[in-house]
């Protein structure tokens, strides 16, 4: 294997393996907050004790999320030193923001809001929640946006030497892809909390254990599950992908599987992408569909992959095309369940639905996968470039480590995550088992 | 305004040291004041609910750095890949330990995170203090400002020095013991009884060795990097920063052993910021040397982010860093006080 292939395994293997705690963290985050609220409108200690439950898997979550998240800081430096030099007077911006204004909120906060509910008293504790809640959600914007830039470049010009300098700071924090990629990454996380919690709930009533608790879980899980699924879908799945067909159309030709352009291209629903014959084979479509999601109307003209010269379509567009249609997938099932649940909530008869129960404790992993795909799509559909249109990826690679010292330290990290993960569920697992009970007293 | 941000990433990092350092130090010391497990309890709890917040610091220095000098940040942390690789794992180790340690009620459970938090807490000092080392010494640098360390070559400072050599091993022991002393003055302020008594004992012990290896660090350095000496001299009230180090240290000794706590830990953050600062003070307006041709030399000027970023930086940073101090305020106000043996969550 080559270095720059390795050099990319290594961000991508890491930074897929953080993103599956700051999904649970900022949705939790949310989750916990409305708990405390309510609790704090009824004065009902129940809830407090529901707050009390999810804020111990919240701190072993969060812990995850700040040893696997360090390293992410670094790897700009340790392994794209080129890109990190080249671009670092614009992101080096939006990073330091988020030491600066997020992670010191978070952590000043977390102490006092985990440890503090006997000391502060009701209204204090809920207002030490919002600001973690709020330490976590601006930790996601200025990531996201670091991540708009390198997506769609704004507020920038190109130096001397050929690094990026940034002309006007609300260019960089006000770029029209941010707006979308935020709300649908952040909309992707409440469905991952939700979806846990409405597990975790079901799993309680499905075991006959916690019952009280496994109903409030359940019910703020599913609502807020279908409140967020629906707004990944619309507007912000829709605007995002407006974003790409605007500003990276080769991507949603890879994305879509479309190789020909077509005057009203349609959807293809299932399907594998063939390269060698540039078509896709076993092909289930919806006419037309594609050009009126893209363009509001049946007709409009499509660009196809074969319009566009081969060296800037992403690298892998058969990996594009399934992270994208695992998403979406997954994305309508989560939908349909949720909407089936919601209704079964509002006539009363989901506690004793033991069908839709399951369903709802078998869901557990699928947000993680959805959100991963979500990203996987973004990021290799924004290659073959590092900043979309100023610098290719292997422009970006710290050029002087060599194959061998980063495959050294893959394999480290790859070991080290591996006894993480095994703690992680351990340690959250006995959280379930013990149960919600437990937590009744301060 | 490069100059402005030298100071102010130099300060992050003051920081950095002054708050990490002592939960750093917490951890190498908490087998030698705490017997039982009861009581490495106690003394790890004096850092339980701040830790996390002062490595936010490393975070925040490290965003900042990159910020405001893009160049180094990108020569720096890849030419040092392999440590500072070793670094993030060794993170990772102390932050599951201290954070995974009290979920299991069991006498396999603790004593394995307990000692996976006292070699990474150790370890972690002897790197950082290798890692300044490196940043004194000076690095190979090539023409486009990069480079690559290999662990070690020969073990001597010279053309082709490695990660380690004898003058960086003596940066990290002597970083070990400052650290260690740091730590356990920490541990006597805010603990009572058995453990204060111990952690103060340590204190004494570890202080003398923090006083000769720091003398032998400060002589060695002047030898290793030429540029110190030459910086002095040019504007001697620098000579300031050493000496408030030297009256710093001797007050750390004074304090411990008139019992007062406070005071004894109050100086030996100055003794650290002093340190830094008399080395930050010394490599000025360098920020990485080269230890071949010094036009190669990564300065203030060439590494620099373009003036409109920085200039934007500061309106942010400034009232950012304000909101900084209250979080940290309210956080060691609330968190006042000796811990006890009971009062445990």
């Amino acid at each position: 294997m080559d270095a720059l292939t390795i050099h990319r395994l290594h961000f991508a293997f890491t930074v897929t393996f953080h993103y599956l705690f700051p999904q649970l963290t900022m949705g939790l985050a949310l989750l916990i907050l409305i708990l405390k609220t309510m609790a704090l409108r009824t004065g009902n200690p129940h809830y407090a004790s529901a707050a009390r439950f999810w804020a111990k898997i919240f701190a072993i979550n969060f812990a995850m999320g700040v040893v696997t998240g360090i390293p992410m800081e670094f790897q700009f430096g340790t392994n794209w030193s080129r890109f990190a030099k080249s671009a670092g007077g614009v992101i080096g911006q939006t990073l330091a923001m988020e030491g600066v204004f997020s992670f010191f909120l978070e952590s000043s906060f977390l102490g006092a809001f985990l440890f503090g509910e006997k000391r502060l008293g009701p209204k204090a504790h809920w207002v030490a929640a919002f600001l973690v809640f709020l330490g976590s959600w601006a930790s996601g914007f200025l990531i996201v946006a670091t991540d708009a830039w390198m997506q769609h470049p704004t507020g920038y010009a190109v130096g001397a030497h050929g690094e990026t300098v940034l002309t006007s700071f609300w260019g960089l924090l006000l770029n029209p892809w941010l707006g979308w990629q935020y709300l649908h990454t952040m909309s992707g996380s409440v469905v991952t909390a939700s979806v846990v919690m409405a597990a975790v709930g079901a799993f309680y009533l499905l075991t006959g254990s916690h019952q009280e608790h496994g109903r409030t879980f359940v019910r703020l899980g599913v609502i807020a599950g279908i409140a967020a699924t629906v707004l990944m879908v619309f507007p912000s799945g829709d605007g995002q992908g407006r974003n790409i067909a605007w500003n990276q159309p080769v991507t949603l030709a890879a994305m879509e599987g479309l190789f020909d352009t077509e005057q009203g291209a349609p959807l293809a629903i299932l399907g594998q992408p063939d390269m060698e014959r540039r078509r896709l084979d076993n092909p289930l479509v919806v006419p037309r569909a594609l050009s009126f999601l893209t363009y509001q109307s049946w007709k409009a003209q499509v660009k196809g992959l074969n319009s566009f010269p081969p060296q800037n379509w992403p690298d892998s567009v058969p990996l594009l095309y399934y992270s994208y249609h695992i998403m979406v997938g997954l994305g309508t099932i989560f939908l349909a369940v949720l909407a089936i649940a919601t209704f079964r909530l509002w006539r009363g008869a989901l506690y004793q639905s033991r069908p839709l129960l399951w369903l709802l404790m078998m869901m557990l992993p699928f947000p993680y996968i959805a959100n991963t795909a979500g990203w996987i799509t973004a990021e290799v559909g924004r290659q073959p470039w590092l900043i979309y249109g100023v610098m290719r990826t292997p422009a970006g690679v710290s050029a002087q480590v060599s194959s061998g010292n980063a495959l050294f330290t893959l394999i480290g990290f790859l070991g080290i995550y591996t006894i993480l993960a095994i703690l992680f569920l351990f340690l959250v697992y006995r959280e379930i088992e013990e149960g919600p009970e437990r937590a009744a007293a301060i | 305004m490069e100059t402005i941000w030298f100071w102010l990433v130099a300060c992050m990092l003051v920081a950095y040291v002054i708050f990490d350092g002592f939960d750093f130090g917490a951890g190498i010391v908490h087998f030698l004041v705490a017997r039982t497990d009861a009581e490495r309890r106690v003394a790890l709890s004096t850092i339980g609910p701040v830790w996390d917040g002062n490595e936010v610091w490393l975070l925040a220095a490290g965003g900042t750095l990159y910020f405001a000098f893009p160049a180094l940040y990108a020569s720096s942390f890849s030419g040092f890949y392999l440590p500072l690789m070793m670094v993030l794992w060794l993170l990772i180790l102390r932050g599951a330990s201290i954070e995974f340690r009290n979920h299991l009620a069991s006498p396999v459970w603790h004593p394995l995170w307990d000692a996976g938090f006292a070699v990474s807490s150790a370890l972690l000092a002897i790197f950082f203090g290798a890692a300044l080392g490196n940043v004194v010494r000076g690095v190979p640098l090539d023409a486009s400002g990069e480079f690559f360390l290999p662990l070690w070559t020969d073990w001597t400072p010279g053309k082709s020095p490695g990660i380690l050599d004898w003058y960086t091993v003596l940066a990290g022991v002597a970083v070990l013991a400052v650290l260690a002393l740091h730590g356990a003055l920490w541990v006597a302020l805010k603990t009572a009884g058995e453990i204060e008594v111990r952690a103060r004992r340590v204190a004494g012990l570890v202080w003398w060795g923090a006083l000769g290896l720091i003398a032998l660090l400060t002589l060695a350095s002047f030898g290793v990097q030429p540029r110190l000496q030459a910086s002095f001299a040019a504007r001697p009230w620098g000579w300031l920063f050493p000496l408030v180090a030297i009256a710093a240290l001797m007050a750390v000794g004074v304090m411990n052993r008139r019992l007062r706590e406070r005071a004894a830990f109050l100086a030996s953050s100055l003794f650290l910021a002093a340190m830094l600062v008399s080395a930050a003070f010394g490599l000025y307006p360098c920020v990485l040397p080269s230890n071949g041709d010094p036009a190669r030399s990564l300065t203030i000027a060439n590494a620099s982010a373009a003036p409109y970023g920085l200039r934007v930086g500061l309106v942010w940073f400034i009232p950012g860093m304000l909101l900084v101090a209250v979080y940290f305020v309210y956080a060691y106000r609330s968190f006042d006080g000796k811990v006890g043996l009971e009062e445990q969550p």
